[in-house]
């Protein structure tokens, strides 16, 4: 049986707002019956204030996904369309103290329950932009389709490019063999042979800075840098953008899941690392949150 | 009431009687049997008894039949494996879409070496079609390999009659017995099966001790090359405690043999019986008619098997179930989806499988339990109009999620 915490069990035994909201005005169905989840979400939207004023929900499905179900109606009742948009999988999960690897597609099903009930509550169209594979790394919670994509997309070769771009296979390693089947199908499509010896692909190479730089051409060294980084927060769902750079400090914006993740200030070191490496000489990052005072103060100074 | 262990095919309790005769040997003959000193002497001795009690129970000529192997896996392995590199040159095999995973991930392995893999589909009931079968033995087949009875509906193959077919056409036969094996009556001796699977922990024995029943004359490479033991056919120091167990527990299989085919079928009848004439979508699949007397499967449809035992294991009770989230996999029980068991219903299938240490006051607590769990989950269902306690009109077209 799976080691479900105790939250998880609380939801599932006694689920809160189990049932279709008698006068919805939005609803949400999402699922995938073949994995055996299926959700209906039906919420009473305040017309004048867009405040989730009940919220219900009927599921088929497992005990996490009943428990995804639950958690999520409570997390959204009283908040505003556009608050409960901002609820991630990531917080339906944490308000559960957590859910198995296998198991996150439940809470990912109550985020995109919610997404298609705005959509009907708004009169647009939801579509479903993600696919699911089959669970390959069980330590990150990495499935199959992502694994592919990657290899398409950054023309990764081996099992040591596979978990530098999307971490599986770099925990307990089982997967490894999994990992290397996949290699070989999507080498095998591109025409391409698999060599497990392969040396590691190289990495997006930024030339080193050898001489002064103006200003100008700094941003831009900054740019690049971010640039090469990119796919690997990208396959993590996020995504850092350049905000200013004053003196030896770049201001940054973690975007999607960076933000508000615990690894961000690790993501931010590592770039700080990087750019440092590049540039040559001592570089701050910092996060632009931090920014405003400094830049009234600089403001102030021109003033 | 105590808990109620209805999940026997997952594996058994270990006999106490088992447990028993197996405590010397961890503590007293603890000798290696190949050692020649007094905490040796009787290990010889006992492992040749248990060898005959395993022969008897099967139905094997002779004793020197039985290859004492670690678990079921490592004799279905060692079966097919032994198959091709006896005959280099067939390079297909033969198995049906129902096998357990020991058989079907091992061929699925081997189809990526190149070799290729028939797999027989079944029917709605989970039936073998025979004349397909005929057509795909040739010279080419190295081995067929069909399993007695499946373990999720308890469908029995007629094994019997294949290994017959096979054996005409010139083909190996092995099958994988683990479910089968002290439940129904057999006489190996009498058939043309040449290989057979045997796993300890489903009657009643320790896990970590199998068998492969290996008919005298069938050509052989061993999986495990090393030391003489087992003739050579298998290396590594026996595990004398639980060989001397399974012994006994073959024993005691064979003494139970009428109580499991009437008394334990009757559990299982009354239970299934109960479940599908009180609570509403449900019903008993594979073939209903050539079942083991311990298993049945039910499914009930518009729910969630993960989330059915939950509820059964919070009462108490303890099954299993074929739906996807049970295995960690997103489809639901290869053995369902072969059967063409709609989704909405093979998520929900629940299997009970019964020992002779079941009584028919456990029944009669699950039929008590049952159409409440089912009530309570039916009512989260998108699927289910509890008001008037039917599927809602139409379900399919009322409930029409954005597929993932």
């Amino acid at each position: 049986m799976w080691d479900y915490s105790e939250k998880v069990k609380e939801h599932f035994f006694t689920p809160k707002n189990a049932g279709a909201v008698v006068d919805a005005n939005a609803i949400g169905e999402v699922g995938s019956i073949s994995c055996g989840d299926a959700l209906r979400l039906t919420l009473k939207v305040n017309p004048e204030s867009e405040i989730i004023e009940d919220a219900g929900f009927q599921t088929f499905g497992c005990g996490s996904a009943i428990a995804s179900s639950s958690v999520l109606t409570e997390i959204i009742k009283g908040k505003t369309l556009d608050e409960a948009l901002k609820v991630t999988n990531q917080d339906i999960a944490n308000e559960l103290d957590g859910l198995p690897p296998e198991k996150m597609h439940c809470s990912v099903m109550g985020r995109e329950a919610l997404q298609a009930a705005v959509a009907n509550y708004r009169g647009e169209e939801w579509k479903d932009d993600h696919e699911e594979g089959a669970l390959i790394c069980k330590c990150f919670a990495i499935d199959a389709v992502m694994i592919e994509e990657m290899i398409w997309a950054n023309k990764l070769r081996t099992v040591e490019d596979v978990t530098n771009f999307t971490k599986a296979g770099g925990g307990c390693a089982a997967c490894h063999e999994d990992i290397e089947a996949i290699l070989e199908k999507v080498l095998a499509e591109k025409g391409e042979k698999f060599d497990p010896t392969a040396a590691p692909i190289e990495k997006v190479e930024v030339e080193k800075v050898k001489t002064p730089l103006t200003n100008l051409q700094r941003i831009k060294k900054i740019e690049e840098v971010l640039t090469s980084l990119r796919p690997q927060l990208m396959a993590d769902g996020g995504d850092v953008e350049l905000v200013e750079v004053i003196d030896n400090t770049a201001y940054v914006n973690m975007t999607g899941a960076c933000n508000g993740c615990q690894m961000a200030a690790m993501t931010i070191a590592g770039i700080q690392q990087r750019l440092m490496e590049v540039l040559g000489e001592f570089i701050r990052v910092v996060p632009a949150s931090e920014m405003k005072k400094l830049v009234n103060i600089q403001g102030a100074g021109h003033a | 009431m105590p808990d109620i262990y209805l999940d026997n095919n997952a594996t058994t309790k270990v006999d106490p009687a088992v447990v028993d005769v197996m405590i010397p040997f961890f503590l007293e003959q603890y000798g290696n049997p190949s050692s020649i000193h007094k905490f040796a002497d009787g290990v010889a001795k006992a492992l040749k008894k248990a060898r005959g009690q395993v022969q008897e129970l099967i139905g094997a000529e002779h004793d020197s039949e039985i290859i004492f192997t670690s678990c079921g896996t490592e004799s279905d392995s060692t079966a097919i494996l032994s198959a091709i590199k006896a005959q280099p040159n067939r390079k297909e095999i033969i198995t049906t879409t129902v096998e357990h995973a020991a058989i079907l991930n091992l061929c699925e392995n081997l189809e990526k070496e190149g070799y290729t893999i028939h797999r027989l589909p079944v029917d709605k009931c989970g039936r073998l079609n025979l004349e397909a079968y005929k057509k795909m033995l040739s010279d080419q087949v190295a081995i067929v390999s069909v399993m007695w009875a499946n373990n999720e509906t308890g469908t029995i193959f007629p094994v019997v009659e294949m290994a017959e077919m096979a054996n005409a056409a010139g083909v190996m036969f092995h099958t994988d017995a683990v479910q089968a094996v002290g439940k129904i009556p057999m006489m190996l001796q009498d058939t043309k099966i040449d290989m057979l699977s045997i796993s300890g922990h489903k009657l009643h024995a320790p896990k970590g001790i199998g068998v492969l029943y290996l008919r005298r004359g069938t050509r052989y490479r061993p999986l495990l090359r090393g030391g003489h033991q087992e003739r050579g056919r298998r290396a590594g120091t026996e595990n004398t405690a639980s060989i001397v167990g399974l012994g006994k527990a073959c024993e005691m299989a064979m003494e139970h043999m009428e109580y499991e085919n009437v008394q334990v079928k009757a559990m299982r009848d009354r239970l299934e019986r109960g479940i599908v004439e009180q609570i509403p979508n449900s019903f008993i699949t594979g073939d209903l008619n050539n079942r083991l007397p311990n298993t049945t499967d039910i499914a009930f449809e518009y729910i969630e098997g993960e989330a059915i035992l939950m509820l059964l294991n919070k009462a108490g009770i303890a099954a299993s179930s074929g739906s996807a989230c049970t295995s960690g996999s997103l489809e639901p029980s290869h053995v369902m989806r072969a059967m063409q068991i709609p989704y909405t219903a093979a998520h929900g299938t629940i299997r009970f499988s019964f020992s002779r240490y079941n009584t028919m006051s456990e029944v009669d607590e699950v039929l008590k339990v049952m159409p409440d769990i089912v009530a309570t989950l039916r009512k989260l269902s998108p699927y289910w109009d509890s008001q008037n306690n039917v599927p809602v009109a139409n379900p399919e077209a009322a409930f029409t999620p954005t597929f993932k």
